[in-house]
């Protein structure tokens, strides 16, 4: 029962952590039809910053300093590189294929600089635990729940309220008519790829915080696990990457806390997991669970 | 007119005869490193001229390819192989072929219904889930550190540096034997996906590209030809895994990893999407690339030489910075990649040459090659 509970949280941390970098998948795919492979890479910024800057700012500053940095960088990327290619659905595949690219050069040269060094974030959470009744769970899980719920509400609130998010929700829905209507595309593409930079960077902190051993170059990959969780929520669905999310969380973690009874599946299961769920929603689902069927017109 | 299309036919023939000479001369001239660039690029060729078919043709976003080239690979290593049925090689290698497609048969209600992006994600699990497989079923795979590649051989004569053979006074090692293997391979590949492009189910599949609507009024089968095209692909990259697994003589499962998945989607998309021509200009470029710059790193400016002081760039990286910087401005500046390129040049020297004539009429240039996936329908 323990180690349910024990799982159950785990799995909730994670999805959490998860929900921030998929939210960020959906809100680029939502504005601009561009599924971003640049993201793991992305994250892996925010989070060298983080451990670079902590020494001289504090964790604090780093990380707001981090998250700003990141969402210009994320913007930059969109504004300058991916927006020369328009705006349809058509050059979205194509840009799709150039954020691979834009991956390659960033994942290249922060491997490169992080070498196989094993950076501290300094946190400060450390290794602190709390007793919840009979489970003990890291502070940092605990951190990363609350955190990820708040700034979630906010990206929602976001979403519903602002001026850019209605911008956003007309320009996914038919970017023609938004841009007839008085939506400035480029300006709220770039604030939706900002906005996933400041995410990315966020959940960065807590992949690398404990009981992680820190950022390496390889932390980056995890984002690839919110692949699987913003597509089984149908990638243009905000709700839809929140519960893809916690699937994908609860699932790795309970795989890999039950690892003994499903030993034929084979060590390190819980790292295919994920892709395992996705394939078996598409099965019956190719648009996702939340997605909407695409209307073709002829 | 007709004088004119037979000596065009004449030329050609001529051209494809040149060709054809100029790929045999290698071995007799070259040493093995650049013997295994070209075995490679030829593997990785045969490997991107299938994914061309499917991205490129049908528009589909395929992030699976490695984990075909895996069942290729790993499919003749066992089939040839001591823990396995130990069938005659020549015999394996048809047979890894079909497991390769048939892979992409039981792929094919995912790959029928699934479109584009979601497509590029779920082939992702493929890779994922199959490099699972391959370090876990340690019975069939070796596990982590592989399994070694038995030399195929034809007839008699083994694809190996086993027994002196010299022609022309030309040692004959493995990869001398191996280069005429993969030329062969190669030649099928190159004929067999041109008359595919131009046969009934390939204008099926552009027409499927351009719009699945029109092409479903048309009568077009949409999911059946979608997982064609899907089986057919991944039939080509079980034929790069069986050559690869051959030029390498060991197969291990890191090999066969995202980044390889995306190295041939680069392939396709450098050369320019849906040309045969152009997924094979990719493949040399992109599996050339990082080996030559890692032969001539202290020759080159701004490089150091592998293993030299941590945080120089080494060749390594250089190689990647140029991949994935080649990737971005191809598609920004050159969409239709290398054989676009390749093709406005020629246009221009052919306009400059002949100013004043009518325009070649024998020769309808080639309809401008459309890019990945159909131009006007919104994924959801």
């Amino acid at each position: 029962m323990t180690d349910l509970l024990d799982s159950l949280l785990g799995g909730l941390a994670l999805g959490a952590v998860y929900a921030l970098v998929a939210l960020g998948f959906v809100v680029i795919f939502k504005a601009s039809g561009v599924l971003n492979f640049a993201h793991g890479s992305l994250l892996l910024f925010g989070g060298y910053l983080v451990a670079v800057l902590h020494d001289d700012l504090g964790f604090a500053g780093a990380l707001a300093l981090a998250v700003l940095v990141t969402a210009a960088l994320a913007g930059a990327l969109d504004r300058f590189l991916l927006q020369r290619g328009g705006h349809d659905a058509h050059s979205a595949h194509v840009q799709t294929i150039v954020t691979i690219g834009i991956d390659i050069v960033l994942l290249t040269e922060l491997a490169r600089r992080i070498g196989g060094d094993l950076l501290t974030l300094g946190d400060p959470w450390g290794d602190a635990v709390t007793e919840l009744g009979p489970v003990t769970v890291a502070d940092s899980r605990l951190a990363a729940i609350a955190v990820s719920a708040v700034v979630i509400a906010g990206v929602f609130a976001l979403f519903r309220f602002t001026p850019w998010g209605l911008s956003l929700r007309a320009a996914a829905e038919d970017t023609e008519a938004a841009a007839l209507m008085g939506v400035h595309l480029g300006r709220v593409r770039a604030g939706a790829w900002c906005l996933a930079g400041a995410l990315a960077a966020l959940a960065a902190v807590f992949l690398a915080a404990f009981p992680a051993p820190g950022l390496e170059r390889t932390t980056g990959q995890i984002a690839l696990n919110a692949f699987p969780a913003a597509i089984l929520g149908g990638l243009a669905s905000p709700t839809g990457a929140l519960a893809g999310s916690l699937v994908i969380g609860l699932t790795e973690a309970l795989v890999v806390g039950y690892q003994s009874e499903l030993h034929m599946l084979g060590d390190g299961f819980g790292d295919v997991a994920p892709y395992a769920v996705m394939l078996l929603v598409l099965l019956v689902r190719p648009n996702g669970l939340f997605g909407a069927k695409g209307a073709a017109r002829v | 007119m007709s004088d004119r299309i037979r000596a065009l036919l004449t030329r050609r023939r001529a051209t494809l005869l040149t060709v054809a000479v100029l790929l045999c001369l290698p071995p007799f001239y070259l040493d093995a490193f650049w013997l295994r660039i070209g075995l490679f690029s030829m593997a990785a060729a045969i490997g991107a001229i299938g994914l061309a078919l499917l991205s490129g043709t049908a528009g589909q976003l395929s992030l699976g390819h490695a984990f075909f080239l895996a069942v290729g690979a790993y499919g003749y290593t066992w089939l040839a192989g001591d823990p396995g049925p130990g069938l005659p090689t020549a015999l394996a290698v048809p047979l890894a072929v079909l497991m390769a497609g048939l892979a992409g048969g039981l792929f094919s209600p995912v790959a029928g219904r699934v479109k584009g992006i979601y497509l590029g994600i779920a082939t992702l699990a493929l890779v994922f889930l199959g490099h699972h497989v391959l370090l876990t079923a340690e019975s069939v795979t070796g596990g982590f550190n592989g399994r070694s590649v038995p030399p195929l051989s034809l007839g008699g004569f083994t694809f190996d540096a086993d027994r002196e053979l010299t022609v022309l006074g030309v040692p004959f090692g493995a990869e001398e034997r191996l280069w005429f293997l993969g030329l062969a391979l190669f030649a099928l590949t190159w004929f067999t996906a041109r008359g595919l492009l131009r046969s009934r189910p390939g204008r099926a599949l552009a027409a499927l590209r351009d719009s699945e609507t029109a092409a479903a009024v048309m009568g077009v089968d949409v999911a059946r030809h979608r997982s064609a095209a899907f089986v057919v692909s991944s039939m080509y990259a079980g034929l790069a895994g069986v050559l690869l697994a051959l030029a390498f003589r060991r197969v291990v499962p890191d090999y066969f990893g995202l980044v390889l998945s995306v190295d041939y989607l680069a392939m396709i998309v450098i050369g320019g999407l849906g040309s045969v021509a152009g997924a094979t200009a990719g493949a040399v470029f992109v599996t050339a690339l990082p080996l030559l710059m890692t032969r001539y790193a202290d020759q080159l400016p701004l490089v150091a030489a592998p293993g030299s002081a941590e945080g120089a760039v080494g060749p390594t990286e250089a190689a990647r910075y140029l991949y994935g910087a080649a990737i971005v401005l191809v598609l920004l500046y050159a969409p239709d990649g290398l054989h676009g390129l390749a093709r406005r040049a020629r246009d221009r020297l052919r306009r400059r040459r002949t100013p004043t004539t009518v325009p070649d009429t024998a020769v309808p240039s080639p309809p401008p090659p459309a890019a990945a996936a159909r131009p006007k329908e919104h994924t959801p």
